[in-house]
């Protein structure tokens, strides 16, 4: 039998994401995908994936996973303790951000993210799981795709893809993950309902700092900190919702739409977080204070254009150059293995 | 038909540094939709590397786009270009006949919707059933189409607590609007009836049944029917169609 991927135990809530599911959103499909599309897109580089091939998303806590079947490349991104038994070894650490080889038999345990909420497991062939609407990503709420719409259980078999091309092992160094991430307070733009709010109160909203509620998962945050109050009512006609959407309820505590959101909605919405910091803010974990502070579109798609570009600098020495903008891609059905 | 002389102009609002919002206006009524609609169409065409995605909604429209592939300025300047011809007596539409069981286990809170107003159940499966409804928009979950023009008589304030599990199917009122739900869910909103028909079937050919613009009438039918239908559908015997209708056939 092939190679494939054998859960012995699942973490606290672990799915399979591609790119994502683009196009459906007019029907209220969600794209879903990473939440941390940087850390998953680099773990699929460096085994030599492309960077939208479906891999394993670990939330808070990763796991363990036996390599059944065959040798296999794997890489771990996020800031995590990783380790590994191999047949006829002993236990040794294995640094994430970086290309292994592990012999069959292997298990890899991933264990409590250290910092930040989410790390990546991507194999060389990437895991084959039929594909829903043209995409692997786990939509859980819908029941979509992924290994039958739902988490990863201890049992699963996933199969692996055959790899096309030896890969060296690679690392993603330090400097260039800080430089992808950014730090400080998260970018936003105001609006699109804006004018729902005085500037005193939008004021208050930057000024500000939120804590990450616990009740905060791949749909969206909710954030617990001063209540930010409408002029004239929270509700509108229901429109659009992006990732990045901050919705203020009637409560006043502000509610981040993310990558499985409801794609329409009806609470205003004071500001959208930019595109480069979308993957830092997939990392807040509860309890975590988020702050933001509102730019200009043109330095918001300065900020987006610098990540692509550091991306695919690395892509490119990869020998995957990143076909982009990759999401747009998706959306004309480019497949996801070779 | 052209449009009524006068119509405003819309408004641009930033979703983001990758979607931008059209807004013509704030109320839910059906010439504003078409307008929504219409300039949907005209973007999807355009589809591609720069604009990436248009979602419809009751009043606006969102268009995704990349930013570097296409500026703010230009993606509004060729919005205003696809408005400059705008003309609503084109767009076609296709009209569903929605078989619906109402009351009973299908619609458990027919009967005490219909005590809220004064009615009898009957009452309400009529008023119900009798307009063609439009499709406003699609969204909140999977398939899940947003029905406008409900009946005044009908508006009912939403449950004040949710129900955790909804079926999919659930022909459902909340507010003044009217609704088919596409897949079992939490949902607030008063259940009249069910459908034996999936509107979201991912392994189906066409997993989406309806679409923003199309129109649709509900028809009553018994438990017994309800049942039959059901089966055929789960056996792949019956596939809901859309009736046909001359495009042309302003209301």
């Amino acid at each position: 039998m092939s190679v494939r991927i054998k859960v012995h135990s699942p973490g606290l809530f672990t799915t399979l994401q591609d790119g994502g599911r683009f196009g459906y959103e007019h029907q209220g499909v969600p794209p879903s995908g990473p939440m941390d599309s940087i850390a998953h897109r680099i773990a699929n580089l460096l085994v030599g994936n492309p960077a939208n091939a479906a891999a394993l998303e670990m939330t808070a806590l990763g796991g363990s996973f036996a390599v059944v079947g065959g040798d296999c490349n794997v890489c771990v991104s996020g800031r995590v303790q990783l380790l590994v038994d191999s047949p006829g070894e002993v236990q040794r650490e294995l640094e994430t951000w970086r290309t292994h080889r592990l012999a069959a038999g292997s298990v890899l345990s991933v264990g409590y993210l250290e910092h930040g909420m989410r790390a990546y497991l991507a194999v060389a062939g990437a895991f084959v799981v039929p594909l829903v609407l043209g995409s692997a990503s786990t939509l859980t709420r819908a029941r979509l795709g992924g290994i039958e719409g739902r988490c990863l259980a201890a049992g699963d078999e996933i199969p692996i893809g055959a790899a096309t091309a030896a890969v060296d092992s690679r690392t993603f160094p330090r400097e260039l993950i800080d430089a992808c991430y950014g730090t400080g307070a998260i970018g936003v733009l105001l609006g699109p309902q804006d004018d729902y709010f005085s500037a005193g109160q939008i004021d208050a909203f930057l000024g500000a700092g939120f804590k990450v509620s616990a009740q905060s998962d791949r749909m969206g945050y909710r954030l617990q900190g001063p209540a930010i109050a409408h002029r004239h009512g929270a509700d509108i006609v229901s429109d659009a919702i992006v990732a990045g959407s901050i919705q203020i309820p009637g409560s006043g505590q502000p509610i981040i739409a993310l990558h499985d959101r409801q794609t329409t909605g009806g609470y205003a919405k004071i500001a959208t977080v930019i595109a480069a910091d979308l993957p830092r803010l997939g990392q807040y974990q509860p309890g975590q204070i988020v702050r933001f502070t509102a730019l200009s579109i043109d330095d918001a798609v300065e900020r987006w254009r610098a990540l692509v570009a550091r991306l695919g600098a690395f892509a490119a020495q990869c020998g995957r150059p990143i076909p982009f903008p990759e999401e747009n891609n998706m959306n004309r059905g480019v497949t996801y293995r070779d | 038909m052209s449009l009524p002389p006068k119509q405003p102009t819309p408004r641009f609002l930033l979703a983001g540094d990758r979607a931008l919002t059209v807004e013509f206006g704030q109320t839910i009524d059906a010439l504003t939709n078409r307008r929504v609609q219409q300039l949907a169409a005209r973007l999807n065409a355009q589809r591609g590397d720069a604009i990436v995605g248009v979602v419809p909604t009751y009043r606006s429209l969102t268009v995704s786009y990349e930013p570097l592939r296409i500026s703010l300025d230009a993606l509004r300047a060729k919005i205003v270009a696809c408005l400059a011809g705008e003309q609503l007596g084109s767009v076609p539409s296709r009209r569903w006949l929605v078989p619906v069981c109402y009351g009973g286990e299908c619609g458990e809170d027919l009967e005490t919707l219909a005590a809220t107003h004064d009615m009898t159940p009957g009452e309400v499966i009529a008023l119900h059933s009798a307009p063609v409804y439009r499709v406003y928009m699609v969204g909140f979950l999977p398939g899940f189409a947003y029905l406008g023009d409900l009946d005044q008589r009908l508006h009912t304030p939403r449950r004040a607590v949710p129900r955790p599990l909804t079926p999919a199917g659930s022909i459902n009122v909340g507010g003044q609007q009217t609704a088919i739900a596409s897949v079992a869910g939490p949902s607030g909103w008063h259940l009249l009836g069910r459908t034996p028909w999936r509107s979201f079937d991912p392994q189906r050919v066409n997993p989406f049944l309806f679409a923003a613009g199309d129109e649709v009438v509900f028809t009553p039918i018994g438990e017994k029917d309800y049942a039959q239908m059901a089966a055929a559908i789960d056996r792949g015997d019956d596939l809901p169609r859309p009736v046909s209708r001359e495009p042309e056939d302003e209301r």
